[in-house]
């Protein structure tokens, strides 16, 4: 019996790597979740084998049954009605479940052991999966908030100041506790280490700037699947200790990704500083053209290659289903359509794909920034919609610049720039575009959505 | 020192994942991106296993435990149902042109 739940626990651990090395091609993608998910359900399964071989009651099988039940269908319910730009707030809100669930492990675990037969190591991993697994709750909890926009960011000095204490506070404490400085038992002390962490998880979320939640997203999704794994130490369960590891892995390499993405290291991200621009020395006087809708949209339908390069206005105005349309309209006139990604578009990594995709763009027109920035001189033509600090050359030719050395995508290279934008006013960086002022670039004044609806409108009529 | 040298063996296998799930995850293309996350995210509700293993030995008149417990389990189903369902409706608009 012990043989057979070893090796279902072996087959859920390649379940679980099964299922993200099948995430690489859109084409697998599907059956690779399937696999994940066919592995978790076998693990669960086991567990309760496992454990059953005592008698155990009956009321905590029957919380048990219900509890997963409930979750089960709430889980399916709440996925089944989430709109696709809502995405990066149910991600987040699931995050904090698996943290939530992390932090009340080290809480049950602590009111049962006995500290003077439990390893000292067993304790340490005790303490490390409660405080990563409270941080990842409340941390996801204000990420989802913030998301909604129910919470502003809160870049006080007093926050960031107060945060820094009680992560000091969370190392220190165990270093003391453990060499004997603190009379409590393990019991009242892991319910104190909870309950600081939980508040570090809320000031560590808030002075973090709404443009950088992709990389908090990921890194919260990270704790958790460090969580995870901390937890599968104390149980020597290796399908805990390999799916958690599978996770943190995952969401560190995201973060990283992202905080490349945007040139900025990830310190400078939890610190929120980013708004110090130096306005100052961008000269203003900035020749634009502007271009109308009819002409916008002769422009797009006499040509052969079109790119689309869709950013956070497209997805607020939730315009991706009036851009297939647009796509459609230019196909059957013989225009080919790009869509060229930055990996920071949109609220949580690879946001923008899953919008797009959403809206019946095929996969094999999304391109990924830096083929396209290689050949972009083959575009006649390059929509911007409602993307700003991510096309801008000074990025590329201006050291001043708070941006400059932030990958962009190249659209000035392109024959002719089209961008649409709702006002001159500057975008996250707070910087000028010095693109807007270039002799291929012109600009068409309006809301992402309606603009496209009237382009729209008009290649009907031509 | 004792700890280390006692699990040696998980430590060796942690080491191991590390290195393959990087290797793995790396693969992985920005269009993928937000399924990849959301996808690991349920993964990470593994962490249920842990919870059922502890509900299995909370004595029956434990009510502080068998409470906790009931939520963790709670949520540790909800990560885990809520992420895969959710990673499959997003994969199932990733269709190439017919």
């Amino acid at each position: 019996m012990h043989a057979i739940i070893e090796i279902g626990y072996l087959i859920a651990t390649l379940s679980f790597l099964g299922g993200l090395k099948f995430m690489s091609s859109p084409k697998r993608a599907k059956t690779g979740n399937l696999i994940a998910a066919l592995g978790m359900v076998l693990a669960v399964i086991l567990t309760f084998f496992a454990g059953t071989t005592e008698t155990v009651p009956y009321t905590n099988l029957i919380i048990m049954v219900l509890a997963i039940t409930v979750g089960t269908l709430l889980g399916k319910r709440l996925s089944d009605k989430v709109q696709m730009t809502g995405m990066p707030q149910l991600v987040s809100l699931f995050n904090a479940t698996g943290g939530g669930c992390a932090m009340l492990l080290g809480l049950m675990e602590a009111n049962q052991i006995k500290t003077e037969i439990t390893h000292f190591g067993n304790q340490v991993l005790l303490i490390a999966g409660l405080t990563t697994g409270a941080i990842a709750l409340t941390g996801s909890i204000i990420a989802e908030r913030k998301l909604a926009g129910t919470v502003k960011d809160k870049r006080g000095r007093a926050v960031i100041f107060s945060a820094r204490i009680l992560l000091a506070l969370l190392l220190l404490l165990p270093t003391l506790y453990f060499l004997g400085f603190i009379p409590l038992d393990f019991m009242a002390f892991m319910y104190i280490l909870a309950i600081i962490a939980m508040v570090y998880g809320v000031l560590f979320v808030l002075p973090i700037g709404g443009a950088d939640m992709p990389v908090v997203i990921s890194l919260l999704n990270s704790i958790t699947g460090i969580a995870t794994a901390f937890a599968g130490f104390v149980y020597g369960n290796k399908a805990m200790i390999a799916g958690g590891i599978f996770v943190g892995a995952a969401g560190i390499l995201l973060t990283l990704l992202m905080c490349r993405a945007m040139n900025r290291s990830l310190l400078k991200v939890l610190a929120g500083t980013f708004k110090n621009n130096k306005t100052g020395q961008i000269e203003e006087d900035q020749q634009i053209k502007e271009i109308s809708i009819p002409e916008a949209a002769l422009t797009l339908s006499f040509v052969q290659k079109v790119a689309i390069v869709p950013g956070y206005g497209l997805a607020v105005a939730q315009a991706q289903h009036i851009c297939a349309q647009l796509q459609q309209l230019l196909e059957k006139r013989n225009v080919s359509i790009d869509y060229i990604i930055h990996p920071v578009a949109g609220r949580m990594p690879g946001h923008m794909n899953v919008l797009l995709a959403e809206a019946n763009v095929d996969y094999a027109c999304l391109k990924e920034m830096e083929e396209s920035n290689e050949n972009m001189k083959q575009y006649d033509a390059v929509l911007v919609l409602g993307a700003n600090d991510v096309v801008n050359p000074a990025a590329e030719s201006n050291p001043n610049s708070p941006i400059y050395g932030m990958p962009i995508i190249r659209t000035h290279k392109a024959k002719q720039v089209i961008v649409v934008k709702r006002s001159m006013n500057k975008g996250y960086a707070g910087v000028q575009n010095e693109l807007f002022g270039m002799d291929n670039c012109s600009i068409l004044f309006g809301d992402a959505k309606t603009t496209l609806q009237d382009i729209v409108n008009q290649l009907k009529l031509l | 020192m004792d700890f280390i040298t006692h699990h040696l063996q998980e430590i060796y296998f942690v080491l191991f994942c590390v290195f393959i799930g990087i290797e793995v995850i790396a693969n992985v293309p920005a269009i993928l991106h937000t399924p990849l996350m959301s996808g690991a995210n349920a993964i990470s509700g593994v962490i249920l296993v842990g919870a059922i293993l502890l509900m299995l030995r909370v004595p029956q008149d434990d009510y502080l435990n068998l409470t906790l417990g009931g939520i963790a389990v709670f949520l540790g189903t909800l990560n885990i149902s809520g992420g895969f369902f959710v990673t499959g409706r997003m994969l199932k608009m990733f269709k190439p042109k017919k």
